[in-house]
């Protein structure tokens, strides 16, 4: 696949693993947060940390947009296509997220509900189109990437006078949860995150570009660099930050940059201000209430709004016992240490949500790394000797 | 022609539709199987017009499969739901080294589809069944109410007789074997998508749907003492791998690079999130054997029109936890897991 392949080779990737090897300073440990979850796919679909030095080591952030919304959100989706007797569409991960009272989206389907599977909020809007006389709900979720189809979404309905097309929206913002990540005493006071510096998202930034990090890779001293979804560019740019962090540097740097610049997208920025407002504080699973870090429908498109339309009632919902989906999120833990991880806790039988997304640091783990854990008796990496080449 | 005779009526393959009175046991039932089951699946023992098929059976070892086919779409690009019907069981027996010879084929049909649709589903089932050398001795049609099915089910069950001296099982995997596939990963998976309502794109590829017992035979003949065989179906490679590990108390070490997809799968894979890995696979087969075998499967497979890209994926090892371990093309490590929840529903 052209534009796709190169940014998985191999031979580039070794060379790329002895310049890194080269630059690291032996005295001590770099830790790297990866904010998004497709980063910490990449890491370990392609073994990334194989190729990286032992004192390299990525901390997977918040970035995965089904592991961050809070129980209650989805209690409030089921509430919503139960009680309404409506169509919920969704996209295909929200579907297996743990709910409370061992409900899940997938189970509220199976029990007669009509929630649907779709890949975009046109298969939505469709759907409204077709069955004029249901109440389609769109259960929006994500971060900036996400958020312009939405307000798309929005527009199109009201140009085309739709009537039954409401949008549950639960679009989040990523600069507001790393400010709080840093903010978090955690970080701040007791040390038990150090996080050196950042993978900035890739597909977010494409959307706010690269300025919005800048006030805190000021304020907190801390490197950013923004880095595509491809294995290479998260080893380019972990040099990238290697190089600043021995050069005592905390700036915003671009290695994503055949995709995303510095304004970023002018007219999906337009668009969703136009559609939306900052809420003054949303619920992130794991960091809890987050100021103005997430957004809602503007009054002017009230009547798409599923929290005007139906009542969605504030719920407060927690997590299993034991489940440390909060401290993976922050960084603070590793789905190692948590006790539910591999025993009642699989991407069969999730109890937290970082175990159902393949973007979840759990499911990644449990999917493609378990052999690594050094707790189980003989886990480990065989490699292949192949013949030279 | 006793059809004429007994119905002076001909169904109407044109327009006609099934229709309730078509399951109800009566002479309209009599009709639809004479003049569209009897007629294309023709032979001896189905003419006979029992309920049931009465045949002699070779000595030795008998092997028995049943698969169920509700795949959504009913018609997809390189295939539909009767071949695959045919195709599903005589590869689920042909996968323990035996020689497929009856089937069986029970319908659920919907009310309201089309006669037409069916003719060409049961037409298409008898071009397989004669192309993989298997009869479908008896059958089964039941008709349900509008809405309580999807157009057509159908069960196929079939038999077949083992040779003398092979003993192929998914539990005789030995550290130390090699794992071969006989061609590219995640194509049927993949068609089926494309044609999928409301997911449509454009693709070239084809379903890989197809009998492949005549190419095990042929492998078995060369070399009987294959450990394992068995065809990658839903969950794909990764999965079937999985099984066997677990069956077998074996790990595996795959070589990313070694495994056959073809280019378009990667694309579409790669727009949808999916993994080539898990998608599957119709027509293709999984065979582990002693290294010493490897390359005259590998040779058999590569004559054959069903294994023109077969190829050495990888070996068996030691690991008491069962894992499938894959060295990636990028150079790292991962596990190849078991498939977790629903990549696609009703593929097959």
């Amino acid at each position: 696949m052209k534009y796709v392949d190169e940014f998985r080779d191999g031979k580039l990737a070794r060379k790329l693993g002895k310049a890194i090897a080269a630059e690291v300073d032996e005295n001590r440990t770099y830790n790297l947060m990866e904010f998004c979850g497709g980063h910490t796919h990449a890491i370990f679909r392609y073994g990334v940390q194989d190729l990286m030095p032992d004192n390299v080591k990525f901390v997977h952030g918040p970035g995965c947009p089904v592991c961050v919304l809070p129980i209650g959100r989805i209690d409030n989706a089921i509430a919503l296509v139960e009680d309404n007797d409506a169509i919920l569409c969704t996209y295909g991960d929200m579907m297996r997220v743990p709910a409370s009272g061992r409900k899940s989206l997938l189970k509220a389907k199976a029990a007669g509900a009509d929630v649907r599977m779709v890949y975009s909020t046109q298969d939505a809007l469709k759907l409204a189109r077709e069955f004029p006389d249901k109440e389609v709900i769109f259960f929006a979720i994500g971060f900036e990437t996400t958020t312009p189809p939405t307000a798309v979404a929005i527009k199109q309905a009201q140009a085309q006078g739709l009537k039954n097309f409401t949008v549950f929206c639960n679009h989040v913002l990523t600069p507001a949860a790393i400010q709080h990540i840093l903010q978090s005493p955690e970080v701040r006071e007791m040390g038990a995150v150090s996080i050196d510096g950042f993978l900035g998202p890739s597909h977010v930034s494409s959307v706010i570009g690269t300025e919005p990090y800048e006030f805190f890779a000021e304020e907190f001293q801390r490197p950013v660099v923004i880095a595509g979804f491809e294995p290479l560019d998260v080893m380019q740019s972990a040099l990238m930050l290697i190089r600043q962090l021995n050069e005592g540097r905390s700036e915003v740097e671009n290695e994503y940059t055949r995709v995303v610049t510095r304004e970023g997208n002018l007219k999906a920025q337009a668009l969703v201000a136009e559609v939306f407002e900052l809420r003054r504080e949303f619920e992130w699973r794991g960091l809890g209430m987050v100021p103005y870090s997430a957004l809602s429908i503007k009054e002017e498109f009230a009547e798409f709004d599923a929290e005007v339309r139906f009542s969605v009632p504030k719920i407060v919902a927690y997590d299993v016992k034991g489940c440390e989906c909060p401290s993976i999120l922050r960084g603070v833990k590793k789905p190692t240490d948590c006790k539910l991880f591999g025993t009642v806790c699989t991407p069969e039988n999730p109890m937290g949500s970082c175990m159902v997304s393949s973007e979840g640091a759990c499911a990644a783990y449990w999917s493609y790394g378990r052999f690594r854990q050094p707790d189980i008796k003989g886990g480990k990496v065989i490699k292949i000797e192949k013949e030279a080449a | 022609m006793a059809a004429t005779r007994r119905f002076p009526m001909k169904l109407d393959l044109k327009k006609g539709k099934v229709e309730m009175v078509h399951g109800s046991g009566g002479r309209a039932m009599a009709q639809l199987i004479e003049e569209i089951f009897v007629k294309h699946f023709s032979n001896p023992m189905l003419e006979q017009g029992n309920d049931q098929a009465l045949f002699n059976v070779d000595a030795g070892r008998m092997v028995m499969s049943c698969d169920g086919h509700v795949i959504s779409p009913l018609f997809f690009p390189g295939g539909d739901i009767g071949s695959l019907a045919v195709h599903g069981t005589v590869n689920d027996v042909a996968m323990s080294g035996a020689k497929p010879q009856y089937l069986s084929a029970g319908f659920i049909i919907e009310e309201g589809y089309p006669l037409s649709d069916l003719n060409r589903i049961v037409e298409s089932m008898a071009a397989a069944a004669k192309k993989a050398g298997v009869m479908v001795v008896t059958g089964d049609t039941k008709v349900v109410e509008r809405g309580k099915g999807d157009g057509v089910f159908i069960t196929t069950t079939g038999v077949g007789v083992v040779p003398e001296g092979v003993h192929i099982s998914g539990d005789k995997a030995q550290a130390g074997d090699v794992v071969l596939v006989s061609g590219s990963m995640g194509d049927h998976g993949v068609a089926i998508m494309s044609s999928r309502e409301g997911l449509e794109f454009e693709t070239e590829i084809l379903s890989d749907s197809s009998a492949l017992n005549g190419m095990i035979s042929e492998m078995v003949e060369a070399v009987p003492e294959i450990h394992c065989l068995r065809d990658p179906t839903r969950g794909g490679l990764a999965t079937t791998l999985n099984e066997i590990a677990q069956q077998s108390n074996v790990g595996m070490q795959l070589i990313e690079d070694d495994v056959p997809v073809h280019e378009d799968v990667k694309a579409a894979c790669e727009l949808l999130g999916l993994d080539p890995m898990y998608v599957a696979n119709e027509g293709k087969l999984i065979c582990i054997c002693m290294p010493e075998h490897a390359d005259t499967l590998l040779k058999v497979m590569q004559n054959h029109e069903y294994g023109k890209n077969a190829a050495i994926i990888g070996t068996v090892v030691e690991d008491e936890h069962g894992f499938v371990q894959m060295e990636t093309t990028f150079g790292g490590s991962r596990i190849v897991d078991w498939l977790a929840g629903e990549q696609l529903p009703r593929i097959c």
